[in-house]
């Protein structure tokens, strides 16, 4: 099956010499759901540019489901939704008129784009303002009637550059189920995002990308397999004395925090057994941070700690 | 993909902008060409007596229609396309698979909307004042399309380089108010000496009103053909740069 997107040895240097992309590549499946992590300034969004030509690339190719964009532009564009980081449409224009316009630009009909408008407002729970201007939205809304208008010429791959930032978590939780059905649906979805947890709940692939470069692109799954320690936090009844732990390092944070690291290999029954034998009683029990938080600083620090030995022996 | 759908959008969007908006988009020309009418036409026109053959009132109200059509098609065209830029809604069409020519053609109608609705206004208007004589009705309407398109793609133009709102104020001001007021709209260039008779040619403003005129009136201080040539050679030229400007991305993509 042809790849959703395929990009090749992507490279993007800005007037001023600044280098955003060192010739990526990488490829996203029809149907996939895909992170594009990075700090800021990696080229995440240089990429997401590239592939919807608001940015001029220096080199490299981009396909779109097969179509190249230097020679198929208008058939590789009319695949694509994006939802920018920034708010991106007119503030004095009406919510409705806003996703209406947009359904034009891609040759839908307007008595299509009305009924699609409707569907989409009352999805995102946006009907009831559908008159109003656009600048008079909450930060939250204004994400979500720029998914609305992402999707008013249903496109078979939604690209999303930071689409909860600034959202609360009640509505971002709400967001994602939207996305996830989206998905079903057979949608390929491209997410990037500060919110880790995000990627790790929604995405099944993942590419992290830095200074340029990308650092690791696999599975979900895998890229967590390569976590070795994990870090719990017990709430405990009463502990005065730190305990001793085989096989586990272990912090007492105050007499009712106790901090665990725990080996992948290892069972966390052995920790509650030890606990329990030393008469400590657990109330409850957490993950510390997020896992793909952990292993996300681990390889930008990595990659980090690459660029400069590499400066030094080149000095 | 169809091509006259998305003109349709974008043709739709601009028209209503300046509709919403018609206390800042349709009055004050309006408000100014009737201070015209009343202190030029009325209390200073009546002491001068006739030019070209006709009292000065009449004379002056083509050139003023003209007036009003140049910089509303021009101050329409360079707000909205600079708004969008800076808004960033310029990308809605960007992102999509609307040709170049679509973007470039629905922007320049929307100023030429705007720019003819503002010439019938002060048309009606002028018939307060004075008899509108119609000479050649296809002239009127052939020249008032063909100007009010140059000075939207000039207007589009002048978005697509400007930095800041300043940027699409300093043309306006330094350059198409005095061509204006120079190009013939308040006097025939045949008064002026031949030095500037001759000057008064490389201003392509004279062409615009002295054809516009032509078509009311049907006297003209220069040739209807070498008019209509200057104006569509603008037409083509400007067209050509804004084409060039808008595949390029210029101040658009970087």
């Amino acid at each position: 099956m042809t790849a959703a997107l395929e990009i090749t040895a992507l490279e993007k240097t800005y007037q001023g010499g600044f280098q955003a992309l060192k010739g990526i590549s990488l490829s996203v499946q029809q149907g996939d759901f895909f992170a594009l992590l990075g700090p800021n300034g990696a080229g995440k969004s240089t990429t997401i540019g590239i592939i919807t030509s608001l940015v001029n690339k220096t080199a490299g190719q981009v396909k779109v489901f097969g179509h190249d964009i230097d020679h198929q532009l208008d058939l590789a564009k009319s695949h694509i939704g994006l939802v920018p980081q920034e708010f991106n449409f007119n503030q004095f224009e009406s919510i409705t008129k806003i996703l209406v316009n947009q359904a034009g630009y891609y040759g839908v009909e307007r008595s299509l784009a009305v009924k699609r408008a409707e569907k989409y407002l009352k999805q995102l729970e946006l009907w009831d303002k559908r008159n109003g201007a656009a600048r008079l939205l909450s930060g939250g809304m204004k994400r979500r009637l720029m998914i609305a208008r992402a999707l008013m010429h249903e496109p078979k791959m939604l690209i999303l550059d930071e689409p909860t930032a600034g959202v609360d978590i009640e509505l971002r939780r709400s967001m994602w189920e939207f996305l996830k059905d989206l998905n079903k649906q057979g949608v390929t979805i491209i997410l990037t995002t500060h919110y880790l947890e995000e990627a790790e709940m929604l995405c099944r692939n993942i590419a992290i990308i830095n200074n340029g470069e990308i650092v690791e692109n696999t599975s979900m799954k895998a890229l967590l397999t390569k976590l070795d320690i994990e870090t719990f936090v017990f709430d405990l009844a009463n502990c005065p004395q730190s305990p001793v732990l085989e096989n586990a390092v272990c912090r007492l944070i105050d007499e009712h925090t106790l901090e665990v690291d725990v080996q992948k290999s290892q069972s966390i029954n052995t920790v509650f057994t030890q606990l329990t034998e030393q008469h400590i009683e657990v109330k409850s029990m957490r993950n510390k941070t997020n896992r793909l938080e952990a292993l996300f600083v681990h390889l930008i620090n990595q990659d980090q700690h690459s660029v400069t030995v590499k400066g030094a022996q080149d000095e | 993909m169809n091509n006259t759908i998305a003109l349709k959008s974008i043709l739709h969007k601009e028209i209503h902008r300046f509709l919403r908006i018609w206390v800042q988009t349709l009055v004050p020309p309006a408000i100014t060409i009737s201070l015209y009418f009343i202190i030029f036409g009325s209390l200073i026109g009546s002491r001068i007596g006739t030019m070209g053959g006709y009292d000065y009132m009449s004379f002056i109200v083509p050139g003023l229609i003209m007036m009003s059509v140049i910089t509303n098609s021009y101050a329409n065209v360079s707000s909205s396309f600079f708004s969008a830029k800076w808004q960033r809604n310029v990308e809605e069409m960007l992102v999509a698979p609307v040709p170049n020519w679509v973007i470039v053609a629905g922007y320049v109608g929307g100023g030429m909307a705007r720019g003819i609705l503002v010439g019938l206004i002060v048309s009606i208007i002028a018939l307060f004042f004075v008899d509108i004589h119609i000479h050649n009705l296809w002239v009127i309407i052939v020249t008032v399309a063909l100007t009010s398109a140059v000075f939207s793609l000039g207007g589009l133009i002048n978005a697509v380089f400007a930095g800041s709102f300043d940027d699409i104020s300093i043309i306006p001001t330094f350059v198409l108010t005095p061509l204006t007021y120079l190009g013939g709209v308040f006097y025939s260039i045949s008064l002026l000496p031949p030095f500037w008779q001759g000057v008064s040619r490389i201003n392509p403003i004279v062409y615009m009103v002295n054809a516009f005129r032509y078509g009311f009136l049907g006297v003209s201080d220069v040739s209807l053909t070498v008019s209509f040539v200057v104006i569509i050679g603008f037409v083509a030229v400007l067209y050509v740069i804004a084409m060039l400007l808008i595949s390029k991305g210029i101040g658009l993509k970087s």
